[in-house]
């Protein structure tokens, strides 16, 4: 797939990427999918995403060459890829912060490098395409196990892990009350992972009716329709002792619907670097002295976040971009012993030659669409 | 009226509305992660994160074929980095204006790039309207069953 403006994909033929770094593989794509994060470029909000690149960091494919200093891969391995780029050496990766790689975008010093996600995140053509160069093949691509499934193992590159990290930093305890913002799969993944850090309550907030619905089935969650209640954050109040939750997760993001200034300050002016709204709800839903996990995707450019709540309610506020391969160990196991089924939330496969409509299904949230993914060559 | 009634007024503890064995016994997998000591990514910052497969100490350096913009913030190019669509045309140079001049603190490095992102699809859409376009579009099959639903728990 190609980006030629706001709202605009195409399918077009590319030249194969070459190896470009002895370090680098390049990976033939079995199945990549499309993440919420792709809405941002997608909608033109994500500073410079130029016409002519190439989206997708979630993608699992087999390794089709390798470049010379490539020790443990060669072509033929299947492999699942983490959507972050990263070195493993530099100061941050050594301190085991893989998504905040000082080595691998030279446009920016404050994001990390990903696939397919914009200059702005380091210039690398993504994995909604037949083939990838994948950089530092020796440290971020995995070998997938022989038991598990291709669809899981795609979950693994960005959704599960993300999810799991968003409840892991709201540090939730015994019979905690957890708010989860965001019914799509990081939000889905989220409020299941944090039953299992031992929440005592678990609460999904969204709009969508099939996605409160995925909630309630898939995640054992209380929901809550916030177009069907007058004041959310007066809602989540009264359902939850008056106290206010004692962790909440931001598993929406820049692409947030529910306030019309700030949708429109964002969206339609680019003001913003996304508009905070859940954001905000959360720092207002949240209970004095507790916990806000950020996990949704924000923009470099300045969001209007209501700074002075969260100070004068002694908030903690934890947030990052996932550093997936961290996470890949547990997450395995409770894969593997059923605790976790992250391709149950698959809802569309769509041939690559569809991507264009693969988008608009997924923006608009059609057709019941909460994780579509892409097959080349289907 | 009971003490818990009155939380948050009165000291007492939040009601819980079910106990660990409800919990445990509907959902799968419920308190596995509950020791933080099992959760991965903590401590959030490791004494030596590095890889076991990392062979370097400073990666080699990707060649510059053509001159690569970076953040000023840089003190030098990083050793990786992408390659996709290399800076062309008006939005190119208003692109290389933003990275020169601006850290990414400054909000003209932003706008800039934003600006840059608005012009180039104009500045594309021209040339292809004009033939010097470089897009090689394929053609997609006619949608007879272009997406399948009902296979979210179809498992291999
Ligand atoms: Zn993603
Ligand atoms: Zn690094």
């Amino acid at each position: 797939m190609v980006y030629r403006g706001p709202y605009k994909i195409a399918v077009e033929e590319k030249d194969r990427p070459a190896v470009e770094h002895p370090n680098d593989a390049i990976v033939r794509v079995e199945r990549a999918a499309i993440c919420g994060s792709d809405l941002h470029l997608y909608h033109g909000m994500m500073p410079d995403t130029r016409v002519g690149t190439t989206f997708g960091h979630e993608f699992i494919g087999v390794v089709d060459e390798v470049g010379p200093s490539v020790e443990h891969l060669q072509p033929g391995d299947r492999v699942m890829v983490p959507f972050n780029v990263f070195c493993g050496t530099c100061y941050f990766c050594a301190k085991g912060l893989y998504s905040n790689c000082h080595n691998v975008n030279p446009n920016a010093t404050a994001v990390g490098g990903i696939y397919g996600y914009s200059h702005t995140a380091g210039g690398y053509d993504g994995g909604q395409a037949e083939y990838v160069r994948v950089p530092f093949a020796d440290v971020g691509p995995t070998l997938i196990p022989e038991w598990m499934s291709d669809d899981d193992a795609l979950m693994c590159t960005d959704a599960l892990p993300t999810g799991y990290f968003g409840a892991q930093l709201g540090d939730i305890g015994l019979g905690d009350v957890v708010v989860v913002f965001g019914a799509g799969p990081v939000g889905l993944f989220a409020a299941r992972s944090a039953w299992l850090m031992g929440a005592g309550r678990v609460i999904v907030v969204d709009q969508v009716e099939e996605r409160l619905a995925m909630a309630e089935q898939f995640a054992f969650a209380e929901t809550v329709h916030f177009k069907q209640v007058k004041d959310v954050v007066v809602h989540l109040k009264k359902i939850t002792d008056h106290l206010g939750a004692d962790v909440v997760i931001d598993a929406v993001g820049a692409e947030a619907d529910g306030n019309r200034w700030q949708h429109f300050t964002s969206t339609k002016l680019k003001l913003q670097g996304g508009s905070p709204i859940a954001l905000n709800w959360a720092i207002d839903a949240v209970r004095k002295g507790g916990t806000v996990s950020v996990v949704g995707a924000y923009g470099p450019v300045f969001s209007a976040v209501k700074f002075g709540d969260a100070v004068n309610k002694g908030l903690t506020l934890r947030m990052n971009q996932c550093p997936v391969k961290r996470q890949w160990p547990r997450l395995f196991e409770h894969i593997r012993n059923g605790h976790l089924t992250p391709s149950d939330i698959i809802t569309h496969r769509i041939p690559l030659e569809h991507v264009a409509e693969g988008y608009h299904l997924f923006s608009s949230k059609l057709d019941g669409c909460i994780k579509p993914v892409l097959v080349p060559n289907a | 009226m009971p003490d818990q009634d009155q939380t948050p007024y009165v000291s007492a503890a939040r009601p819980q509305r079910f106990s660990p064995d409800e919990l445990r016994a509907r959902i799968p997998g419920w308190g596995a992660d509950l020791d933080p000591a099992v959760r991965p990514s903590v401590p959030r910052e490791l004494s030596d994160g590095v890889p076991a497969h990392a062979h370097w100490r400073l990666p080699e350096q990707q060649p510059e074929l053509e001159r690569r913009e970076r953040s000023i913030e840089h003190a030098r190019l990083t050793p990786v980095f992408g390659t996709a669509a290399p800076l062309r045309g008006l939005s190119g140079r208003v692109r290389r204006l933003a990275y020169a001049r601006y850290s990414e603190a400054r909000a003209p490095h932003w706008l800039l790039l934003i600006a840059a992102d608005r012009i180039e699809v104009v500045e594309q859409r021209a040339l292809a309207l004009a033939g010097r376009g470089t897009a090689r579009p394929v053609r997609a099959p006619e949608p007879d069953a272009p997406t399948q639903r009902g296979e979210a728990h179809e498992r291999q």
